[in-house]
Order: C-alpha cells, then structure tokens, then sequence
C-alpha cells in the first residue's frame, strides 16, 4: 500500500507545478528574460464579451464574384472581336451564369465560338440560334467552373480584408473563413467598431469612367440614356451644415481605368484649402492607359467612381503622364485615410453584408470580469464553509481536490491558449459545486460503511470502490452535452464548453485519484479509531 | 453532521399526485417548444435576428421618454427594458425594416439628437441577420438532437432497457420544466438557455443515476420484497446524497444568478431552475417510472 502512493502524489505534484508554469505566462507580466527556450508562453486570452470588441460575421455575395467574371469575360471578348475586326452587335452578361454574343450572320458566329473556345475552354456552349434576324452565341459557366470562382473570392475577400485589418492596426485580430461564404472577424479592444465595419465591409471598386457629354444629366433617367451609359450620383456632403447634396450624372459603362491598376494610395493634404485628398500612383500598365485616355480626352470630363459612387468629375485638362492622380472629394481626414487603405489593399471580389455584428463595450467587458469573479469567490466560499461543516475534515479534502481541480483547469486552459468568456467563467463557478459532487457521493458511502461496522480504512476503500461506477456514470453523461455545445457552439459558447470538459476531465482525476490518496496516506501514518467525516 | 436521519417515505406511493404535476409541467414545456418552434415565444435574437443594443446614460432616462423619442425618429416596434443599476437601458429589435447593419446605428442617431444633455455611451450591440438566426436554429436542433441521442446510448448500455427509458424521460421532463419556466415568465429564448438546458440534460442524469444505482443493488440483495419497498427502500437511502449533491451545485449556481451579472443572469436561473427539477425528477419521475414497469408483469401473473 506504501507504495501506492508514492506515484500519485508524485503525479499530483508534477501536474500543480505543470499547471503554475502554464499558469505563469497568463499570471506575470511581462515574462522575465530567463523565461525562454521551452517554456510555455501561451496565455489564457479573455474572449470579447470579457475584454470588449466587435465580432463580425459577413456573408460574401459570391453569385456578384461570377456575375462579375462574367462581366469581365464579356468585355475581354468584345476587345477580342475588334481586334480580330469580327463585326457583332452586343456581348453582355444573361443572367447569373450565362455571356450572350448576338452575332450579325452565322459565319461570324462560328469564327468568334472558334475564338472563345480557344481563350475560354473551360465554357460551355449551348446551341446557336436565331433570334430577329441575328445569331445568338451562348456561353455558360458550368456549376464547378462557378463553385471555384465563388471559392476563390471568398479567399480573395478574406486576404483583402486581413490587409485592411493590418493598415488599419488592430492588435490580434482573428480572420477566418466559416463554412462556404462566410468570413469572421474579431477585432478586440476596437475603439471605433462603426469606422471599423465601414473600412472592412466596403467594396472599394474604383473606377475612372468618361462622362458622357452628348446626355444632359439633369433630365436623364436610367431609360432615356444611351444603351453604353449609366446615371450615377455624385454625393457632396456640406462640411458646414450636414446637408447631402446630389448631382446626377452620366458616364459611359465601360471603366477605363480599375483599382486593380494602382500600386499606392496616400492621404495627403491641399495645402491651399487645407483639404484632404488621396493622392494615387498607377502601375505601367495603368500609367500608360491614363496617358492616353486624357491625350485623347482633354476637355472632357473623367469621373472617379467608387462603389458605384461618383467621386469627383473633374475635367481633363492636359495630358497627365506619370501614373499619378489624386481623389478629391467632401470628406473628412479620417474618411480620406480610410479611403487610402481600402484602396492600397484592393478592392473586394464581391460585395460583403454583414450577417452578425457583436459589439461590447470595454466598460462592459470588465463589469463582467468583476461580477463573474465575486460570484465564482462567493460559490467557492459557500461549498467550503458548507463541506467543513457537513463533512469536517473529510470536507476539507474535498475542499483541497476542488481548489487543485481549479488550479488544474486554469493550467490546462492556459496550456491550450485557450478563450475565456463569461459563460466560461459560469463553467468554472459551476464546477466547484460539481467537483465536490463526486466526493459527496463517496462521503455518503463511506458512512453507510462505517455504520455496519468497518474499520475506516475498509470503509474507505469501500466508499471509493462503490462510488466509482456512479461517478463514472455522472461524468461521462456531462461530458457527451458538453463535447456536442463544444462542437456546436460559437464564441462564448464555446468558451462555456471549453472550460466544462475539460473540468470535468480533470474532476474525474482529482475526486478517484487526488482526494483518495490524501486518505491512504493519512491512514497508513495515523492510527485512526474515527474518521473525522 | 447529517442532514437527515434515517427517513422512511412512501415516494413511490405519491407517485399519482407527482404523476399530474410532472404531466402538467410538461405540457406546458412543450407548448413552450411548439411556441418557440413558431417563433411565438420570446425569442431571442440570435434565433429570430434582429439588433439588441445596451446604452449607459450620463442620467435617468424613463423608458417612456426613450419610446417617445424613438416613435417619433420612425423605430415604432421595440422593446425597452431598465438594467437595474447605472441608467442603463436595454433596447431589442426584431427584423428591422431598415436593414441590416443601420438599425443599430439609426437608434444611436435618434438618441443623441433627442437627449442632447444626456450623453449616452454603448455598452454592447449586437446585430444579427435572419441568415444566422436560421442557420443556429438548425445547429441547436441538430445538437440537441445529438447530445440527447447520445444519452440515451450511453444509458442503453450502461443500464438496462426499462431503466434507461425511465432515464431518459427524467432528462427530458427536466428540459421541458426549464423550458416551461422559461415560457411562462417569458424569459428570452436565446442560446445560453439552450447552452444551460444542455448542461443540466447532462447534469440531470447524475441524481437519477446515484438512485438506480442503489436500486438495482437493493433489488439483486432483496429478491422477496416487493418492488414499491425496495424503490422506497433505495431511495429513503440514497436522499441524503440526493440532496446534498444538488445542494453544493445548487450553491455555485445560485451565486452566479445572485452575483454573476446581467450578462448571464437568466443562463444562470435557467442553472438554477435544472438543478431543482433535475433533483425532483430523479425521486418523482424516474424511479416510479421503472416501478411501475417492473411491477405491471407480476401484477398480472396474480
């Protein structure tokens, strides 16, 4: 018997100092310099509802990421076409996955599916038809060819937004991908969540359109422009008043010029008027085609639309070689800055909306950490005052393995680098009661033993012998709810499950394994006539 | 110390009296599921989508003039609620008509313009689309589907097949009580509830376990008596863990709906309320459950 404890009390002295030097990294701060190599440094974290933040969650319009491939397509063919001077009449997108070409003869329409297949294999083509005295091309885009592109924008979306998150600077961000098109965001201690949402939720599509000058904008509406114009609206907000202005204008569809082509954005300040604007540098490809878009255009206007929005429309003076432009617009310092990163790190493949947005104050945050701490203190205060009394000495063992049961499950908590959130705290003070549970029912029965007459040491094999089956019992059914909420459960929740398992894990180590051996070797020094239980 | 003598309580005999109670308990639980299931219940809206926001005002503000201000900037269905302590005001949403994403910056806009001298800062906000709402109804059933099913396995193989049934249906009576509580002081339906009514499904077993245990020993030791004697027999013997077992868990959720919080003062009632039933539900359902069973055969070889 003398033997039989020697390794478990070794093993419990291995697992609290284990449990304090994981503990440590969470405990002290900053780590003293000797605290390297091997030693662990992950840290309990606190989840948002703890240390205040925001959680996003975003849903990315992957169907918009096809629609605008297909865009995208279309007009890569239409360049095609003229440049092989094959004579059609339109090309446009049909719907969610299909690209019309509506050819003037059949010839022309087998020389461009001749073309198409060979720069787009991965189309489908359905049958040529006539329609009104023209020839319809169809090209489709297969489920698989889309499901890759759908996937590829989410991953797009997801590296545009994490280098949005970067340039903005937010201190341990967490980005992820969640099932198929969604993208979690948690951003934690964020002061201005609401700039914040706006920087990362926003499209950033920029554009330079020509302005149609043969419309007059005031009268037009969508249905009296030209079939390759557009009527957008330059918004002006009045830094004065507040008032938003409007001012319709029309603009050629095709863009000339994307933010795909920039390779910088700053803010800067006019020094004149002392207002802000984002100065632009394009890369070869885009310094060129600026070159000669306002070569050709002086005179004319060239609008800077974003997102559908009409920045600015100024007129083409001169010639601008160089590759650099800047945007300026009725916005603010911050707005300029924003408008600075969102387009140094790309636009986004699709729209994203914002499916979830969790949002805790810092105030909140440490009102809960103080209130889940007082609560966990009184619990702990009431079971030891109620198992000294209730059980004497015995109930200080079980005192002492819940409070070990405590330090273990920080230790593995922290050793996991794991998230504790407010229901994982509830976890915590919940298992105090359920740690001395156990013991409770190997208590009761040692009493039953006691009474027909054993000595306390077989009452206390005994007592532990026929306990172990119920306990075992109790434990496994807590951990099967708490493994499926694990699975399940996001953010605190999980946190709540987290914490649950792994208490009961460890309960079930301390109640058979850590109170038991305090027994024996108490026994086995001690001559015992009463057990003080 | 000992909480209780040596007790001698004909529990299986109330068995007709506890058998309407539980019966009525669990009626109302389950309009309760078919009421939340319709979204008729109060739903939070992590299930029903929709914004909730926690503001802490620089002063009193009355719910009146709160609803007054915002009837009149156009947000006509909300909810308004006080947070005892520090002017704090809890406003809930469902589905807003202005979209998502604004509803819960629209509310901000028409606070600060009404209460001009009484500044307000944002505890917390919550916003959450009717796309999440579904897809968590669905991952909640899906759990609760899983975490019953695996129960009951573990009960199949673990106890016998009457035991087990009896088992099972303690488990789910104390779900349906917490339910039933919930839906009758319209507390929110969120997923703490459904995290709480989790825990205690698991918890739950560990009373009704401690008592089949000593019943199937009473029954191997015992095989003349008859079965109402040893079910009393066992459970007179086994009340005293019965209850001081709950009590303990009793006490670390009590302090934590006393002390723990707004946050998780209603997760923790829902604690509170399992625990109770849970222990009820070991005495009064399961174990008459299996009594009755057992008994009918013999009966009617007599």
């Amino acid at each position: 018997m003398n033997k039989g404890y020697t390794w478990r009390i070794t093993l419990i002295l291995v697992f609290i100092i284990a449990s304090f030097v994981y503990l440590t990294p969470t405990l002290v701060s900053p780590l003293p310099s000797w605290w390297s190599g091997l030693l662990p440094k992950d840290k309990i974290s606190l989840g948002l509802d703890l240390q205040g933040g925001t959680h996003l969650v975003m849903g990315v319009d992957t169907q918009k990421a096809v629609e605008g491939s297909l865009d995208l397509i279309a007009t890569d063919l239409e360049d095609s076409l003229n440049s092989q001077n094959l004579r059609f009449k339109n090309i446009a997108r049909l719907g969610g996955d299909k690209v019309q070409l509506t050819m003037y003869d059949r010839s022309s329409a087998d020389a461009a599916q001749a073309l198409v297949k060979k720069k787009y294999p991965d189309l489908e083509f359905l049958p040529i038809f006539d329609e009104g005295g023209f020839v319809n091309l169809q090209l489709r885009i297969n489920e698989k060819e889309a499901q890759v592109r759908k996937d590829r924008a989410v991953a797009q979306a997801l590296e545009t937004i994490r280098n949005r998150i970067d340039q903005f600077g937010v201190s341990e961000p967490v980005i992820q991908r969640e099932g198929i098109d969604n993208i979690v965001v948690q951003l934690p201690g964020i002061k201005d969540p609401k700039r914040a949402i706006e920087l990362i939720g926003k499209t950033a599509r920029l554009e330079f359109k020509l302005v149609d000058e043969n419309v007059n904008a005031t009268t037009a509406t969508a249905g009296n422009i030209p079939e390759d114009a557009e009527l957008l609206y330059e918004k002006r907000t009045d830094p004065a008043t507040g008032a938003v202005s409007e001012t319709p204008l029309v603009v050629k569809k095709k863009a000339i010029i994307t933010g795909d082509l920039l390779t910088d954005a700053q803010i800067r300040i006019d020094s004149q008027y002392n207002q802000p604007y984002v100065a632009i540098d394009f890369n070869s490809t885009g310094a060129r085609l600026f070159d000669q878009v306002t070569a050709a255009n002086v005179g004319k206007r060239f609008a800077i639309v974003l997102d559908n929005n009409v920045y600015s429309a100024p007129v083409i003076r001169e010639r601008i070689s160089g590759g650099s432009a800047q945007i300026s617009g009725s916005f603010t310092e911050k707005e300029a800055a924003d408008l600075a990163i969102v387009l140094r790190a790309g636009s986004l493949p699709a729209p994203v909306n914002i499916l979830q947005n969790v949002t805790v104050g810092p105030s909140l945050g440490a009102d809960s950490i103080r209130k889940g701490l007082i609560a966990g203190l009184i619990g702990v205060g009431l079971v030891i005052v109620f198992m000294g009394i209730y059980y004497k000495l015995a109930g200080m063992v079980a005192n002492l393995g819940m409070v070990l049961n405590i330090l273990f499950l920080m230790g593995a908590l922290a050793a996991l680098g794991a998230t504790l959130t407010l229901p994982g705290i509830a976890a915590i003070v919940l298992l105090v009661g359920i740690s001395v549970d156990a013991n409770v029912l190997i208590f009761e029965r040692i009493r039953e033993e006691l009474r027909l007459g054993k000595t306390p040491h077989a009452a206390l094999d005994a007592g532990y012998d026929k306990a172990f089956l119920t306990i075992m019992d109790s434990h496994v059914t807590a951990l099967i709810t708490a493994a499926v909420l694990f699975q399940f459960g996001t953010g605190p929740v999980k946190g709540f499950a987290v914490s649950l398992s792994l208490g009961i894990i460890i309960n079930l180590f301390t109640s058979l394994l850590a109170t038991k051996v305090l027994f024996d070797a108490f026994l086995d020094r001690v001559h015992v006539k009463r057990l003080s239980i | 110390m000992q909480l209780l003598g040596k007790t001698n309580i004909d529990f299986i005999g109330m068995k007709k009296f506890t058998f309407i109670i539980s019966g009525i308990i669990a009626l109302i639980g389950i309009i309760g599921i078919v009421q939340i299931g319709r979204g008729a219940a109060n739903m939070g809206i992590d299930f029903s989508g929709g914004t909730s926001m926690q503001l802490k005002f620089a002063q009193p503000l009355t719910i009146q003039a709160a609803r007054e201000a915002l009837a009149k900037g156009g947000v006509k269905e909300v909810e308004l609620q006080e947070i005892t302590g520090g002017n704090q005001l809890l406003i809930k949403m469902n589905k807003s008509e202005i979209g998502a994403g604004k509803a819960a910056d629209n509310v901000q806009a028409i606070l600060t313009q009404a209460f001009p001298a009484n500044p307000f800062s944002v505890e917390s906000s919550t916003e959450i689309g009717p796309s999440i709402g579904e897809k968590l109804k669905k991952d909640t059933l899906v759990a609760v589907a899983l975490s019953m099913l695996g129960i009951i396995i573990y009960i199949a193989w673990r106890f016998d097949y009457k035991f087990g049934v009896a088992a099972v249906a303690a488990t789910m009576h104390d779900v349906l009580a917490i339910i039933a509580v919930f839906y009758v002081l319209d507390k929110e339906v969120n997923l703490l509830l459904i995290t709480a009514v989790l825990t205690i499904a698991g918890y739950s077993l560990t009373d009704t376990v401690v008592v089949f245990d000593r019943i199937r020993e009473n029954m191997h030791k015992s095989l003349k008596d008859p079965l109402s004697v040893v079910f009393n027999r066992s459970i007179n013997e086994v009340l005293s863990r019965t209850i001081i077992t709950s009590l303990t868990t009793f006490m670390a959720a009590i302090s934590l709906f006393l002390f723990g919080g707004e946050v998780i003062h209603d997760f923790a009632f829902a604690l509170v309320v399992g625990v109770l039933v849970a222990t009820y539900s070991s005495v009064f359902v399961a174990s008459p459950i299996v009594a009755l069973w057992e008994k009918s055969p013999v009966e009617s070889k007599a």
